[in-house]
């Protein structure tokens, strides 16, 4: 089903997410603005770059380490991911990953197996860079200390072909929260751009009240949205609840990817937060790619759903072999 | 004695006054009575569970929250009740709730403690 959203911004994200993770186009419309050349130059003169057409991809929520019940399969919607991403015809320069990369564990030992897992699967995506954010699954345990052995720092910022990212961490204190540390940081780092200039924030948790009793919030969320709201071209990407969603604070977008697990349910139709039951015969059902295709001059976007490839698994006879006798990447935990 | 018309009307004026000042002083001396000696609940924490897991208080009436944890640090939050604490291992904490609407509310967790962190809950059921 194709949702068309209304967008008006420098910055054109076309492409949402999901199961799989998202793809997104990026390409200013610079043309269609009559500041923009002045804009372009000023951000060149910033970063080094002005803003130029691009396409990236958001990850989520692989909990590699997981294997349970909702998701017998364990890495696979994750390796199925990397190939779907490598098998594009335009290959994205950049991967961003929003978080729980591991699923928690016991033991430091096993947590640090699954950081290793991780990187050893991402590793395939061909050329990409990748950029990561902590879940609390990765880092709430620990203040983030393995994650930071692993993967690097838990908050920083970026620029790329003239977008300013800004990689934010709301799970490390143990709390949904960003403290006043890391916000007086993203103000600062803010401080130099224009309030015109395109800014991705990446981050795990919604930065709004979401649904709070499912822990669907970031206590402090409204003050990185007053932080953010002077800007005209923001967009939030982050993961967490495991389903996607489009919300918008101001002028700011934020949109939640899919996850490469399990699925939740849509909570305003139930009560209970529980993972929705894995379906042998649909093995990535939920879990998939979203394409957003736009045209070049226009503001309504096409939104397409796109299922992770199920062929190496040939269906619910492939799922039931391995379910039976598992493979390399496929054993309990 | 007479009375005059002036001060008849004005010993009415006052006594009406009067009333009106105690009607609206003695709701909140009510509640002020009950501030004294709020209801005290205990409630314990640990992974990952609250216990009790369900209480029942009234709209209205404010109850002291008296909350421990006996492994490590747990949070115990509600936007609704407006209540969002950590508790400490080894550290009473205590919280004053006034519920404002009846109904059914979700205490959770939200400081990570770990796997099955996410089902670390409780309801509190507000009634009339």
């Amino acid at each position: 089903m194709a949702t068309k959203i209304d967008r008006r911004s420098l910055l054109r994200v076309t492409g949402t997410a999901l199961g799989i993770g998202a793809l997104y186009s990026v390409f200013p419309s610079l043309t269609r603005n009559a500041g923009a050349e002045v804009i372009a130059r000023s951000l060149f003169d910033i970063n080094g770059e002005a803003p130029a057409p691009f396409s990236f991809i958001q990850l989520s929520d692989t909990h590699v380490g997981f294997n349970g019940p909702p998701d017998p399969l364990g890495t696979k919607a994750f390796e199925s991911a990397v190939a779907t991403i490598n098998g594009l015809k335009d290959r994205p320069e950049l991967v961003i990953v929003t978080g729980d990369l591991t699923h928690d564990a016991d033991s430091s030992d096993e947590h640090a197996k699954r950081f290793r897992l991780f990187k050893e699967i991402s590793a395939k995506i061909g050329a990409a860079q990748i950029k990561v954010v902590p879940g609390e699954n990765d880092a709430a345990l620990d203040g983030g200390d393995m994650f930071r052995e692993f993967m690097g720092p838990t908050h920083y910022s970026f620029d790329h072909r003239g977008v300013h990212f800004i990689a934010l961490d709301n799970v490390s204190s143990g709390r949904p929260a960003v403290g006043a540390e890391q916000l007086a940081w993203m103000k600062n780092d803010l401080a130099r751009f224009p309030k015109t200039a395109p800014i991705i924030v990446f981050t795990h948790r919604p930065l709004f009240d979401l649904k709070p009793e499912w822990e669907w919030f970031t206590s402090d969320g409204d003050d990185v949205m007053n932080v953010l709201a002077p800007y005209e071209n923001v967009t939030v990407l982050y993961g967490h609840i495991h389903r996607e969603n489009f919300h918008q604070t101001g002028k700011t977008k934020l949109y939640a990817a899919r996850s490469l697990i399990f699925a939740f349910p849509d909570p305003a139709t139930t009560p209970t937060k529980k993972p929705m039951p894995f379906d042998k015969a649909q093995p990535f059902k939920n879990l998939g790619i979203r394409r957003v295709t736009g045209n070049a001059t226009g503001n309504d976007l096409q939104i397409e759903e796109v299922e992770l490839s199920t062929a190496q698994y040939s269906g619910a006879v492939g799922i039931d072999q391995m379910l039976k006798h598992g493979d390399a990447d496929a054993k309990d935990e | 004695m007479t009375i005059t018309k002036n001060k008849l009307v004005t010993v009415t004026v006052l006594a009406v006054g009067c009333a009106i000042v105690f009607a609206a002083i003695e709701p909140k001396s009510r509640v002020a009575r009950a501030d004294v000696n709020p209801k005290v609940i205990e409630i314990t924490a640990k992974k990952f569970e609250f216990t009790p897991s369900e209480i029942t208080i009234r709209k209205g009436e404010p109850v002291i929250l008296r909350l421990s944890s006996t492994d490590r640090v747990h949070g115990f939050m509600s936007k609704p009740l407006k209540v969002d604490t950590d508790i400490a291992a080894g550290k009473p904490t205590e919280v004053q709730v006034t519920p404002d609407t009846a109904g059914d509310f979700t205490i959770i967790c939200d400081h990570y403690c770990g796997i099955g962190h996410g089902n670390m809950k409780m309801k509190v059921l507000v009634v009339e």
